[in-house]
């Protein structure tokens, strides 16, 4: 018996998409050992820019790795899905900018860099601000203005921090100031990765409405560039493992361009379908989802079982719940925070408050 | 309010008689103003095919497309720098910037370029641009997008800067601005967009304009004097029933154009009152309410004052997200009557 479906998961474990249906019904009582432990795929070749040679052609994905990715992108996934409900509940306030749809770039990118090296994004940051260790009641009580939120409630959806990730930074007008950062990054062989995410569009906007060259991943001119597919968490980690190595080994800056997509509109307030059309939309979820990518890959390769996703996904469900139920029910922060966090390592001292009769406390 | 039937296509006749929200007055004024002189135009993010950020620019784009209504990348430094440049060669450029606080990637070029070039050029070089969008605090936007430019842009020779309260103050001072041969900070607000205010025949009379430098004194009164500008004065409305009903009379100005201060007004009304407080969402410190208390000092008010003139404003500190802190961190009307009834020691 254990020989028999060794022979099978090793036949499988070479195997495509479409044999799902029969291999279940083969191996319906399952051992994790009838499990293949790792392996091999190919990616997609990334587009290249003043480089001989690019990330490799094919991703080696464990188990292990394999579940972690989905758990971690699925969890991004339900989390962003709680925060719209949340919004719409009028208990999210303010600005939100949803990541639902980009996951495989923020999970690529984690899995291939080391967890002391420097992130810093802009203001679609929920799934970055999980990747960098953040849990997600933290994240979902700073959403909701708690005092158990990472920010203690004082920051919001567009101002998380975590060691070794700057945020979340709210203001994003800086095309100058990429320039100027590409012409130091280079003059001075910076190790810096400029990834930019290509989602179709700035806001309303379409590239091609907004942009002399869609070719972000040339932009760099003299930066070298890669292109690379950001639905597919492997070819992320891949690419970013070789941007990685390029930086470390001191040959400078180098740029990412991940081709993405969101599924959400620029922000809570748009609802994404005044400039794209709902079809493109559902084409995109149906035909290159990355969480979707991920699980077809595991299951038609029998590095997991249906059974277990569904564990994985019913879990997940409950951390969600967990986290908003926290969310929702913890309470705000108190009063006397109000001014503390002005200056660090500084002593207490005076803040004015609306009147000059209001004299508040801020300490560091 | 009172309906009218309204077949007539005249913008006046259609609206006169119905509420108009902050956000269609100005709608109607660049519509105006766009029609009137065509070397006007509007350039900004989003402005054109989205119709507006904010729906403030909404319909133009259809009705006078892509030469006069002109979407740009995300990039403030770069479009502000075509929109001055574009005055400068004649053009009437009305600049949006879809929050102030994205103003400060593109502040080299309203301070350098359009604000000091008249005086540089002493004479020859006009900027009549017109940079306008919602300013200070909205609701839980947090500490990047919610701080108040009054007091930076108000510092500038060169600069006017206005900052309307209501429809007639935005319909009124945005073409007053968009006709001004001179570079116009127009600080909108994002909540008072939604808010309806009547507005007469008159005011909607195309060439209606509240000129420029002059405040308005929105509720007479004779034991103190209020003055704000945009939101606040409705606050400072608010407050004034409310003590009213304490036998207070509150004299509430509003300021309309932060630069050039009407200071006229404000001691007009000080030395009937005696007593001043200033009320902004702005922060304290060299602030709207700061100018004010100082020109009183400095002039012939000063001697008519029975107490020392107070400042009501912001909090000192980054606005928070969470709503208890946001609550605390801007002026409430309490806040208002409480430094009324201190002033004139009740």
């Amino acid at each position: 018996m254990q020989k028999m479906l060794t022979l099978i998961s090793n036949v499988y474990r070479l195997g495509n998409a479409s044999k799902n249906v029969g291999a279940r019904m083969v191996l319906s009582t399952r051992f994790f050992t009838d499990f293949t432990p790792q392996a091999s795929f190919d990616i997609k070749k990334c587009e290249l820019h003043r480089l001989e040679a690019g990330p490799s052609e094919t991703a080696v994905l464990t188990r292990e790795q394999g579940l972690q990715y989905y758990r971690t992108m699925q969890t991004m996934r339900r989390m962003e899905l709680k925060a719209d409900q949340l919004y719409k509940q009028k208990i999210i306030r303010g600005f939100c900018h949803l990541y639902d749809g980009q996951e495989a770039c923020a999970m690529g990118i984690e899995a291939g860099i080391n967890p002391t090296d420097h992130l810093i994004t802009a203001y679609r940051a929920h799934g970055y601000t999980f990747t960098r260790g953040v849990s997600v009641r933290e994240i979902m009580a700073e959403l909701t203005g708690r005092r158990g939120g990472v920010a203690k409630g004082k920051g919001g959806s567009m101002h998380m921090y975590a060691k070794h990730f700057y945020g979340g930074n709210g203001i994003v007008g800086a095309q100058g100031q990429i320039f100027e950062s590409f012409n130091m990054a280079a003059l001075w062989k910076l190790p810096c990765i400029f990834i930019c995410e290509n989602n179709k569009f700035g806001m309303g906007t379409s590239v091609e409405r907004s942009s002399a060259s869609t070719d972000y991943f040339k932009r760099g001119d003299y930066i070298p560039g890669i292109k690379v597919d950001g639905m597919d968490v492997l070819c992320v980690r891949e690419a970013i493992k070789f941007a990685a190595d390029y930086c470390r080994a001191g040959k400078g800056p180098i740029v990412m361009e991940l081709e993405t997509y969101r599924y959400h509109g620029h922000s809570m307030s748009d609802p994404g379908v005044s400039y794209r059309s709902r079809e493109e939309i559902q084409e995109v979820r149906s035909k290159s989802d990355p969480i979707t990518m991920l699980k077809e890959r595991m299951l038609s390769n029998n590095m997991a079982s249906v059974e277990e996703i569904k564990e994985i996904d019913v879990d997940i469900r409950k951390v969600i719940e967990d986290a908003a139920q926290f969310a929702i029910s913890d309470p705000e922060p108190p009063l006397d925070e109000l001014c503390n966090h002005i200056f660090a390592n500084d002593l207490p001292m005076e803040v004015r408050g609306t009147n000059p009769w209001v004299k508040l406390k801020s300490v560091s | 309010w009172k309906f009218l039937p309204s077949p007539q296509r005249n913008s006046g006749a259609l609206l006169a008689g119905r509420p108009v929200n902050v956000r269609d007055a100005l709608n109607q004024a660049m519509d105006e103003e766009l029609e009137r002189d065509e070397r006007v135009f509007l350039l900004g993010e989003e402005v054109a095919q989205y119709d507006g950020a904010y729906k403030v620019s909404r319909g133009l784009w259809k009705k006078y497309g892509d030469k006069r209504i002109i979407d740009t990348p995300i990039t403030e430094m770069g479009f502000a720098g075509i929109a001055v440049g574009a005055a400068f060669a004649g053009l009437r450029p009305i600049c949006e910037f879809m929050t102030w606080n994205f103003s400060m990637q593109a502040i080299d070029q309203v301070i350098n370029s359009a604000a000091k070039t008249y005086y540089m050029s002493a004479g020859a070089q006009p900027v009549p641009i017109v940079f306008r969008g919602p300013n200070g605090s909205s609701a839980g936007v947090a500490a990047q997008h919610s701080q108040c430019f009054a007091a930076w842009y108000g510092h500038c020779p060169g600069l006017k800067v206005v900052s309307p309260w209501n429809s007639e103050d935005a319909r009124g001072l945005l073409k007053a601005a968009i006709r001004d041969d001179n570079p116009v900070v127009f600080l909108e607000n994002e909540l008072m967009y939604g808010v309806p205010f009547d507005l007469s025949e008159d005011v909607l009379q195309k060439d209606f304009v509240v000129p420029i430098g002059k405040a308005k004194v929105e509720r007479r009164g004779t034991h103190i004097t209020l003055v704000s500008h945009s939101r606040c004065v409705g606050f400072c409305l608010d407050a004034a029933s409310v003590l009213a009903k304490e036998g207070v009379e509150c004299e509430v100005v509003n300021l309309r154009t932060i630069r050039p201060l009407d200071v006229d007004t404000i001691e007009a009304s000080v030395m009937k009152t005696g007593h001043l407080v200033t009320v902004e969402g702005g922060w304290p410190q060299y602030g709207v309410g700061a100018e004010i208390c100082a020109r009183v000092m400095e002039g012939p008010a000063f001697n008519y004052l029975d107490a020392p003139a107070v400042r009501v404003t912001g909090v000192d500190i980054p606005m928070p997200y969470a709503k208890i802190l946001e609550d605390h961190s801007v002026p409430q009307i309490k806040d208002i009557i409480f430094s009324v009834k201190k002033v004139l020691n009740m």
